[in-house]
């Protein structure tokens, strides 16, 4: 059986909420980390309150499944992916990602990562759907997911408002057999 | 001494919180109500909920809050319901007054105007307040009105601080001093 | 295009940062008995708080920012020593209506005029625009406050209202200012200079 949480660059494990806690202070700082991966106004919770967060989260794990991300070079945290699954009977998933740390942008870290959490997703949790969103000034996310086998599917006109400016969100979604053609996995 | 909660029209009593919160709940259907009352979005309030909403005000901060029902003279009729939060009981002793009169067909007949009548001698006779401030909006005039006949005066407006049905208005700040009012009421 | 690079939070000598609930409520205990400082940031009574005070009104922020969503709090930082000088705020934000009310202010006599309140205020009303969209913000200045009240000219707010004698300190009645900026006079502003 293949180690589900082992990739090429990366690795996903498991994270102390006081590791987690201070590794998201850090990267909350990087306003242009938190406009790639953020819908929400940035802002800046204090280690105690990103804490306690992340604990009230955890709370709930039967609809999510979520992971730190760690370089297998230098066991580094750079950041963070899930998949929040948002009907069982449908099989209908959300996946997020973020690299927080900047010196991994661009590096293939954040599509090694993803192409392991889309297998855990098809392999461990035999999902039927993946979906995600991005905004559409992600030009580097969109390459990636498109990588992994993700296909546009949609385009939400001016979902999204920073500095006056209106940017569109896109979706994308991969589906169990497309990723198990790709895998050379098809019945 | 003088029945200070008693007016030409109406008078000030007790208010019962189940009551004005049954009230509410009817009175609320009236968009036209909700929007000259409250600068928030109008939405539908069960009885309960404002039962609630009475309920926790009086237990957080007893003291400043005086909370009032406005009944009619002749009939003892709910109409309506003021009152005065002290905002600075230890220095300059001002405070905001707030009123609202339920029922539409009760509109422009002078009862507001006499309720805060009775409720500006009470801050400034019984209370002792030193200054009486309120808001309202642009579009209301015939509040406006009245309460230019009491003797607020006119302190400033936020620009633009409400948007409705697509346009911008203004929110006007009235006050009257303890000099003021005895001027025009005493002098 | 949309700038995302900016940092929203740096500025030239200082920058905005997390509440630190170890070291800070020591730092702000003592601004709280500068009765000087006190009367130029707060409306209510000048009110000396110990640590543990100040520990509980940082829980209550972060839990108000968290559930009501209508709060966004910033400490300032010396950029050099990411060290506690002051503190930022934009408070009651109404979103059906695109308000909020700001305030700040620098802790310690000894880091005032350095400039520091305007690259607060500069990074503050780019939040307020730029992140949060809203059409306007008030602030609310005590008429003795001088440095606020040219603070605010300086960066082109109008004064809206002036409530009479709405405050009592030292035996004497002052008026209570309020300043509002538009996001359009702000943004004009920004393309006037770039």
């Amino acid at each position: 059986m293949k180690d589900l949480y082992r990739g090429s660059l990366v690795r996903l494990c498991d994270e102390s909420p006081e590791m987690l806690a201070k590794a998201f202070a850090k990267w909350n700082q990087d306003t242009e980390q938190h406009r790639l991966a953020d819908d929400d106004p940035a802002q800046l919770w204090s280690e105690k309150k990103i804490k306690e967060q992340i604990e009230k989260r955890a709370e709930n794990t039967s609809q999510s499944f979520r992971f730190s991300i760690r370089t297998l070079e230098d066991d580094k945290l750079i950041g963070g992916v899930g998949l929040w699954v948002a009907s069982w009977t449908h099989s209908e998933t959300w996946l997020g990602i973020s690299i927080g740390d900047r010196d991994y942008w661009g590096r293939g870290y954040g599509t090694d990562a993803m192409r392991l959490i889309v297998q855990y997703g098809f392999i461990e949790l035999n999902l039927r759907r993946i979906s995600l969103g991005l905004h559409a000034y992600n030009e580097r996310a969109r390459k990636s997911y498109e990588k992994v086998g993700f296909k546009f599917e949609g385009r939400m006109r001016g979902e999204g408002l920073r500095d006056g400016i209106r940017f569109d969100s896109l979706w994308m979604g991969i589906l169990r057999e497309e990723w198990l053609a790709q895998q050379g996995m098809l019945p | 001494m003088k029945d200070i909660f008693k007016g030409e029209l109406v008078r000030l009593s007790a208010f019962d919180h189940e009551e004005l919160a049954k009230a509410y709940a009817a009175w609320t259907r009236d968009s036209e109500l909700t929007r000259l009352f409250d600068g928030g979005a109008s939405v539908l309030h069960s009885a309960k909920a404002g039962t609630d909403f009475f309920e926790k005000m009086i237990k957080e901060d007893p003291s400043a809050n005086h909370f009032f029902s406005i009944r009619k003279l002749d009939d003892n009729r709910l109409l309506g319901d003021i009152n005065l939060n002290v905002i600075n009981d230890w220095g300059s002793r001002d405070s905001f007054v707030g009123l609202g009169i339920g029922d539409r067909n009760d509109w422009g007949k002078g009862y507001g105007t006499d309720a805060m009548k009775i409720i500006l001698r009470f801050a400034f006779t019984e209370l002792n307040l030193h200054r009486v401030t309120l808001t309202v909006f642009e579009y209301n005039p015939r509040a406006i009105r009245s309460y230019e006949k009491t003797g607020f005066r006119h302190e400033g407006r936020l620009r633009g601080a409400l948007l409705r049905d697509g346009k911008r208005w203004d929110m006007l700040y009235m006050g009257i001093l303890a000099e003021d009012w005895k001027d025009i009421y005493h002098g | 295009m949309l700038d995302i690079q900016t940092q929203l939070f740096e500025a030239q000598d200082i920058r905005f940062g997390p509440i630190d609930h170890e070291t800070h409520p020591e730092i702000e205990s003592k601004w709280t008995h500068d009765a000087e400082f006190m009367r130029l940031l707060e409306l209510k009574p000048a009110r000396p708080l110990s640590p543990a005070m100040v520990k509980k009104q940082y829980e209550a922020i972060e839990k108000e920012m968290d559930e009501e969503k209508n709060l966004f709090y910033f400490t300032i930082r010396a950029r050099e020593d990411d060290r506690l000088i002051g503190k930022a705020m934009i408070e009651w934000v109404s979103w059906t209506n695109g308000n909020g009310f700001i305030r700040l202010g620098i802790g310690a006599p000894e880091d005032r005029r350095k400039g520091y309140g305007s690259q607060a205020l500069t990074m503050l009303l780019r939040y307020a625009f730029g992140e949060l969209n809203l059409y306007r913000v008030t602030a609310v200045v005590p008429a003795y406050n001088e440095g606020a009240l040219r603070l605010f000219q300086k960066f082109g707010f109008m004064e809206e209202i002036r409530r009479r004698k709405a405050l009592n300190r030292d035996g004497e009645f002052w008026d209570l200012v309020s300043f509002g900026l538009l996001n359009a006079e702000w943004r004009e502003q920004q393309n006037g200079r770039g």
